[in-house]
């Protein structure tokens, strides 16, 4: 193989003559593509025998010279047709659905496995496991139900989505048409900082510092309206309570609720936005007319997705919660002490000692794993039924399909 | 102008209020801006609020050599002294373990539901599969780990039980964004390849994966960001040593979420609440580079995401 | 109703970038004013100045007058909301307000404007649709979805959502640029109908359209590319197509333009 310039690279592989034609064509294709993609391989592949090069002048010799091998092989006898490279894509196609399958084999071997192990524990609970409120999972007479988990983790993490979706939606409408532009994409990155804070700094400073500050406004809130059960105000002066948790959970959802809704609204199509302020709509009239409708879907699911956030949070809500005395009676209200499945589970892991034990953690953990699992699915499916730009909603499908037929 | 004007009377004579002062919608749109940077404000507050906390409480420590250099080992919840190594190389031991496994299967995952399962009833399983993946709260995916490596097979707490666990986390993350970026390759480039006679594996390879090299890169490293914080499965699956530990396959190890969680209910001492401070700050600074680093790669890339 | 447009010296920046120079008209009232040229001369731009739409880009400003009568369109105090309730726009491709039925996107305008009354709102909705030529064709389906119409009804009900509001003048960009002949017909013998009520200004890329409908034509270039649009020429139609005055006018309506 030899090339006018006698450039050629010098350690290619070698192989058949289609093959070493092929990585280079690449080449060519980038040419074509223009300039956008980055060639991390190839740029590799140069940097072996031509370092300290540009890499477009790299990739033109090789454009050139593989323009050269073409030719030099075509006319040089008649043209190989056979099989080229089966083997490969056989090696590499296996192994990329190897990949899709070992995702389906760990997801079935995790079911699987957690049902194995909470089985016969649940088999053994003397008393009712899902509304019972009792936990006391060790010992020959085990009893244990998740009543009380089940109602503390469900309410701290909607009343977290309810603090959390308005608040998203505002620094979302802010961000996309209201800011400045100069001042939209560094609030943007600020507010998905807030993502990057590890939750157990968040748990932390939210006992710390934010529990007494929220203290003034959980009495308030519990001589105003403790006729509600749900808010009364229980006896002691509880810091960490289930309100609190609440609060920093919101904070926790707010980043990734903000950062969808974002997406969207920024998405909704300034046809429609035009078509509101030519009608002399107002600012905030626009955003009721076109981004809100349009958004609507996207809003819902990424208030789901918060919310299945907030249901799986555990070292923060462990941190922030104090765990009730096991004599005191079961106390419903928000401004009362409480545990989260996940909050339990990690609380206890001391007691994972036999078997038995560790299989109510489990059973604990798996209702966790289904509710989110419901929770998350909910959040897809209002997506899939209802993607802007790709799909019409339902109904005005229906309708076009009725306006073709009768057109 | 006043000249065209007066030699052309309006034509109806009608003068038109354009003003726009109209109380009540003027008033609502005035409210809802002002609701709107509201929200932005009480956005802020926690963020500012937090760093703020953290750096103010955390960054005098940072400034010694001895915290990146040394361990816990002989320090007591009183005495000042000792650094974060230990815990340091313990969070990038486990994570770079997590990231060694769990990568390449993303990468083919993804490729596979792109590539080659698109529109199949098996990609649809396996993407069905990823979804419950996403949802899986951290502390159940420790839970199944401690089931199998503890309960099971009767293995003993290890960092590398830990990584197991977080490459459940890390998983669907990579997985989908690698997904995502693939999708967004236009057919065109993988089509001019075939047409030039170049295998599908290798079209993949070469031409497909490295457009989207970028975005892969930065799903990684946003994966990355999101496996180190967390707490749960180390809480479970592995004991917090003071001591320097770099096998993750025996003994206990530090990790700088545990480091926070062994001092945190002793905050009242002014040296075991520097140390947490301290070590909060770095576990930041490690998630904040990595995500830096995501963004950077990410506007460098060859394809943006929008 | 039906208001004059009287531009005087008007410039046109996105931001340090001049898009359109010195431009002055007169756009006279119950007449169809055509504005023709070639891509990117700025016609557009410039139709949008006319209501202030053009501040929905960001950086976008303009210098001179715009006076509708004897009201400073760029006068302080004057807000681009109150001028866009005067001044209706229909836009190149029908955009009906996807989740709103046939009847409230019709309806839209008066109710952002306060107008609950069920019985005005039907009577507007009505006299509305039948003066976008459409009333026939949607009477019996006017609660389903805007978007289920074919395109040429969009555009349509996108007009009658424009003159519900009982405007002075209407701007139209390109509003036939996205659709079939026949939509585009039905369209054109609209804007015929409504210049007995409104001002009307329409962008259009095509020529025999302009001279079809129009009574007054526009034309602007560029001198070269990079160079803000200019008004050319304006005349009468039927002036502009058989006896232009400029070279430039000449060439782009015979096609021997660039």
């Amino acid at each position: 193989m030899s090339s006018p310039d006698g450039t050629a690279p010098p350690d290619r592989p070698d192989g058949t003559a289609a093959e070493e034609a092929e990585p280079k064509i690449e080449d060519l294709v980038h040419e074509d593509a223009g300039p956008t993609p980055q060639f991390g391989g190839l740029a590799a592949e140069h940097a072996d025998h031509d370092a300290a090069q540009q890499p477009a002048e790299v990739m033109t010799e090789s454009g050139v010279e593989a323009a050269g091998t073409t030719t030099a092989t075509e006319t040089g006898g008649k043209l190989e047709l056979g099989p080229v490279g089966h083997l490969g894509d056989r090696l590499f196609g296996g192994l990329a659905r190897g990949s899709g399958g070992l995702v389906v084999l760990i997801v079935a071997f995790v079911g699987i496995f957690l049902l194995a192990l909470a089985i016969p524990a649940l088999i053994d609970d003397k008393s009712n496991f899902l509304f019972s409120r009792i936990w006391e999972p060790g010992g020959d007479q085990p009893r244990f139900g998740i009543a009380a988990l089940f109602y503390t983790t469900v309410i701290s993490s909607i009343i977290a989505m309810l603090i959390a979706v308005p608040i998203a939606i505002g620094v979302a409408l802010f961000v996309t048409y209201y800011a400045p532009k100069r001042l939209a994409a560094p609030v943007a990155h600020a507010v998905d900082l807030l993502a990057a804070v590890p939750s157990i700094i968040y748990g932390l400073w939210g006992i710390l510092f934010f529990a007494p500050i929220l203290r003034p406004v959980i009495n308030g809130l519990s001589t105003a309206l403790g006729w509600i059960p749900l808010f009364e105000k229980p006896p002691g002066d509880n810091v960490g309570v289930v309100f609190t948790a609440s609060v920093v959970l919101a904070i926790m959802i707010l980043p990734v609720v903000t950062a969808i809704s974002r997406e969207i609204f920024a998405q909704t199509p300034i046809t429609h936005r035009e078509g509101a302020l030519a009608l002399g709509a107002t600012r905030w009239e626009m955003i009721r007319l076109s981004v809100l409708p349009y958004g609507r879907s996207g809003v819902v699911s990424a208030s789901m997705l918060g919310l299945g956030r907030a249901l799986g949070e555990t070292v923060a809500v462990l941190i922030i919660l104090s765990v009730p005395n096991g004599n005191d009676p079961w106390n419903s209200s928000i401004f009362a002490g409480g545990e989260t499945f996940a909050s339990k589970i990690a609380n206890n892991a001391a007691e994972f000692d036999s078997p038995e034990k560790t299989g109510a953690y489990i059973a604990a953990g798996l209702v966790l794993f289904v509710v989110t699992f419901l929770v998350n699915s909910a959040a897809r499916i209002i997506v899939d039924r209802s993607t802007p730009g790709t799909k019409r909603p339902r109904r005005n499908r229906r309708a076009g399909a009725a306006e073709g037929a009768s057109a | 102008m006043t000249a065209i004007a007066e030699n052309k009377p309006a034509y109806d004579g009608k003068v038109l209020d354009l003003t726009g002062k109209s109380g009540a919608r003027a008033f609502k749109n005035t409210l809802a801006t002002v609701l709107i940077v509201l929200a932005f404000a009480v956005a802020m507050i926690p963020l500012v609020w937090i760093l703020f906390t953290v750096v103010s409480k955390g960054y005098h420590l940072l400034l010694s050599a001895d915290w990146w250099s040394q361990s816990q080992r002989g320090i007591t919840v009183r005495r000042a002294g000792g650094g974060a190594y230990h815990a340091i190389m313990g969070t990038l031991i486990m994570a770079l373990i997590t990231a060694v496994i769990a990568v390449p299967i993303a990468i083919l995952g993804a490729i596979y539901l792109v590539e080659y399962g698109k529109g199949t009833r098996a990609a649809k399983v396996v993407s069905f599969m990823i979804d419950i993946l996403t949802g899986v709260p951290s502390i159940v995916a420790a839970l199944f780990v401690y089931a199998v490596w503890i309960t099971v097979f009767g293995f003993n707490r290890v960092g590398f039980a830990v990584s197991l666990s977080l490459v459940l986390l890390m998983l669907p993350v990579v997985l989908r964004s690698t997904e995502e970026m693939l999708k967004l390759v236009p057919d065109e480039l993988r089509e001019a390849s075939y047409a030039l006679g170049v295998p599908k594996w290798k079209t993949i390879l070469k031409v497909v994966v490295p457009t989207a090299f970028g975005g892969i890169i930065t799903g990684v490293m946003l994966g990355l960001a999101r496996v180190m914080g967390e707490t749960a499965p180390l809480l479970i699956l592995v004991g917090y040593s003071k001591n320097i530990n770099l096998n993750p396959f025996s003994g206990f190890q530090g990790a700088l979420p545990t480091m926070i969680n062994q001092d945190r209910t002793e905050l009242a001492l002014p040296n075991a609440a520097d140390r947490v401070w301290a070590a909060a700050l770095t576990l930041i600074l490690l998630v904040l580079a990595l995500n830096l680093l995501a963004r950077l790669i990410a506007r460098f890339s060859a394809i943006k995401s929008k | 109703m039906a208001k004059r447009i009287e531009v005087s010296g008007l410039n046109v920046y996105y931001g340090d970038f001049k898009a359109v120079e010195d431009v002055s008209m007169t756009v006279e009232p119950r007449s169809v004013t055509a504005f023709i040229g070639p891509s990117g001369c700025g016609k557009s731009t410039f139709l949008r100045t006319l209501n202030r739409m053009h501040e929905v880009i960001p950086g976008a400003r303009v210098e001179g007058k715009v006076m509708l009568d004897q009201q400073d369109l760029y006068a302080t105090g004057i807000d681009p909301v109150a001028v866009r309730r005067v001044v209706g726009m229909v836009f190149q491709r029908p955009n009906p307000f996807p989740t709103m039925s046939i009847f409230d996107n019709v309806a839209s305008g008066l109710k952002l404007n306060g107008v609950k009354d069920r019985k005005k709102l039907t009577e507007v909705v009505e006299s509305s649709l039948k003066g976008a030529n459409l009333w026939n064709e949607v009477k019996d389906r006017l609660d389903k979805p805007g978007a289920g119409l074919s395109g040429g009804q969009q555009q349509r009900l996108c007009i009658a959502r424009a003159i519900a509001v009982e405007p002075e003048v209407i701007l139209m960009d390109e509003p036939c640029s996205a659709l079939d002949p026949i939509s585009t017909l039905a369209i054109e013998d609209l804007i015929e109908k409504l210049k007995d009520r409104f001002t009307v200004v329409i962008v259009t890329h095509n020529m025999q359209q302009a001279a079809r409908v129009s009574d007054q034509t526009a034309f602007f270039n560029l001198a070269a590319t990079g160079k803000p649009g200019r008004l050319i020429e304006m005349a009468p139609t039927k002036q502009i197509f058989s006896n232009p005055a400029e070279k430039a006018t000449e060439d782009y309506i015979t096609g021997r333009f660039g």
